[in-house]
């Protein structure tokens, strides 16, 4: 194809959108309204995963040391422990810092403990971060076996709820997310479908005056994108004001919280882009879809 | 030019529309194709730009046999063919130039030449001044004087035409038989089914016509021969 060709095709497409005035319209809301619930939901469940995943990172496993390994022994631990391929990083805070730790989490009462620093009954601590948190359970279970490793903790019983209740409530809403899409898509090649069966004489003549299958579907998939951009329009200003003033009335109220919103500048531009991407996809495939009966010989 | 060779068509319903024809058709020969309705005189047109498949038989025009042409080839044969309809096929959304220039814009000539054989042949047919109007606008005569436009403008070998005065009134029809004349002395190849038994009779042409889906006549400067 020659450019100029692409350029006439390019003509022929804003033409074709503004000739068709009403079933422009009608296509362009179609994306408007799905393009506005996809989003809102997207920018509701992208929030969510980023709690989960806050909730996640602050799991940590701590490993007592026996009281009888010497220095050599713990830095032959430690060491067994940074061979697991799964570990992200380990602490060593000694039982010195624990206490501390202890006292200063009880206030007042935490002082009488004071009485006990000359003969510190606790254990010296290695704290083991995983580089996935849903690892900790295996990385537990396997630096348990060692040698010197007395307790191991990481909050059993409650981690693996947790962790069961964040991947169910992603798959859900990953199946919700999918879900919209196909709705949207659906929905869309439909109203596509309509706007270009009332032009299917049109593809006939184009037929019979020798155009390739080629030449007739540039100009109906270029609308197809134009469409679907402009669908995008008024979902992304919707999105991108709405969250801004959430943000600011919601974020100094969470300072602090583990629950924290994601901040305004890199994701708006974030969830933007992919309102553009799936508004230029869903127009450009609806139209695909609608034309390729009409163009079989 | 065009040969027909032993041509049979049976539609998936069972209807046998054509039942082995043999015919030749010269390079710039003028030719009127007659017969009652549903002779299959309009699957005989349409085989010819092959809109239809033949079920047996070769059809060749300007030796390539439609037969045998891939579905991917069709644009290019129609390139070669001028297709001129009853109810004129014109794009109702756009203007009298662009219906035009949309024949030479589908073979990416470049826009210097696109204007000026529009142009051209717009003022062939007389239509000139009507080049940025839409179709709808215009009377039924000059519809067809633009599809005329349409199909000849890329300057193919031959026109086929499927009852173009049809839809016209005696007066207006003399002037789109006048066109096809004027076409045809240049050299096109004309192929035009008619039922309009005045034109036949009045300009002289070769007449073929068909019946039950063969050809009962074939005559040089024949007669229409039906009672309307």
């Amino acid at each position: 194809m020659k450019i100029r060709t692409l350029g006439r095709h390019t003509r022929e497409s804003f033409k074709s959108l503004a000739r068709n005035g009403w079933m422009t319209f009608a296509s362009v809301s179609a994306v408007t309204v799905t393009l506005i619930l996809v989003g809102v939901f997207f920018v509701i469940m992208m929030n969510l995963n980023q709690v989960a995943k806050n909730i996640e990172e602050d799991v940590i496993i701590r490993v007592h040391i026996d009281v009888a390994a010497n220095e050599q022994d713990q830095q032959a631990l430690k060491k067994q422990i940074n061979d697991i391929s799964e570990v992200k990083s380990i602490l060593f805070s000694s039982k010195e810092t624990e206490l501390n730790n202890m006292i200063t989490s009880m206030g007042e009462e935490g002082k009488a403990f004071r009485l006990i620093e000359q003969e510190n009954p606790l254990n010296d601590v290695f704290i083991v971060k995983t580089k996935k948190p849903t690892d900790t359970m295996t990385v537990a279970k396997q630096i348990e076996k060692m040698e010197y490793a007395s307790k191991v903790k990481y909050g059993q019983g409650h981690v693996e709820k947790l962790f069961k209740f964040i991947s169910a409530s992603r798959n859900v809403g990953l199946a919700l997310i999918i879900g919209l899409l196909f709705t949207a898509m659906f929905l869309i090649s439909n109203t596509i479908r309509i706007t270009i069966v009332a032009r299917r004489r049109e593809i006939q003549i184009m037929r019979l005056v020798g155009a390739t299958n080629a030449f007739i579907r540039w100009p109906f998939f270029l609308e197809g994108l134009w469409l679907g951009i402009l669908g995008a329009v008024v979902p992304i200003m919707l999105i991108s004001s709405s969250y801004f003033y959430a943000y600011d009335y919601l974020a100094p109220k969470l300072e602090g919280n583990f629950i924290q919103l994601l901040a305004y500048k890199p994701f708006i531009y974030q969830v933007s882009g992919l309102l553009i991407l799936m508004g230029a996809f869903i127009g450009m495939w609806g139209s695909m879809m609608s034309i390729r009966k009409f163009l079989k010989i | 030019m065009i040969e027909m060779q032993d041509v049979y068509k049976q539609y998936p319903n069972g209807v046998r529309a054509v039942n082995g024809i043999d015919v030749h058709i010269k390079q710039g020969e003028f030719v009127y194709v007659v017969g009652p309705s549903g002779a299959g005189k309009s699957t005989f047109i349409k085989m010819m730009y092959r809109e239809e498949v033949p079920t047996s038989g070769n059809i060749i025009i300007n030796g390539v046999n439609l037969s045998k042409l891939r579905p991917k080839k069709v644009p290019l044969l129609r390139r070669n063919i001028g297709v001129v309809f009853q109810d004129f096929k014109l794009l109702p959304k756009l203007t009298v130039y662009e219906n035009v220039a949309f024949t030479l814009e589908v073979i990416e000539e470049s826009p210097k030449y696109i204007k000026k054989a529009v142009m051209e042949t717009l003022e062939l047919v007389n239509l000139k001044h009507k080049a940025r109007v839409f179709p709808t606008e215009l009377s039924g005569g000059e519809q067809q004087r633009i599809s005329i436009a349409r199909s000849i403008v890329n300057s193919p070998k031959v026109v086929i035409a499927d009852e173009p005065t049809g839809n016209l009134d005696p007066e207006t029809s003399w002037e789109i038989m006048k066109i096809f004349e004027e076409i045809n002395t240049r050299g096109t190849t004309v192929v035009m089914a008619t039922h309009n038994r005045e034109i036949v009779n009045t300009i002289k042409n070769r007449v073929i016509a068909i019946e039950g889906g063969r050809i009962v006549r074939d005559e040089l400067r024949g007669d229409y021969g039906y009672e309307n």
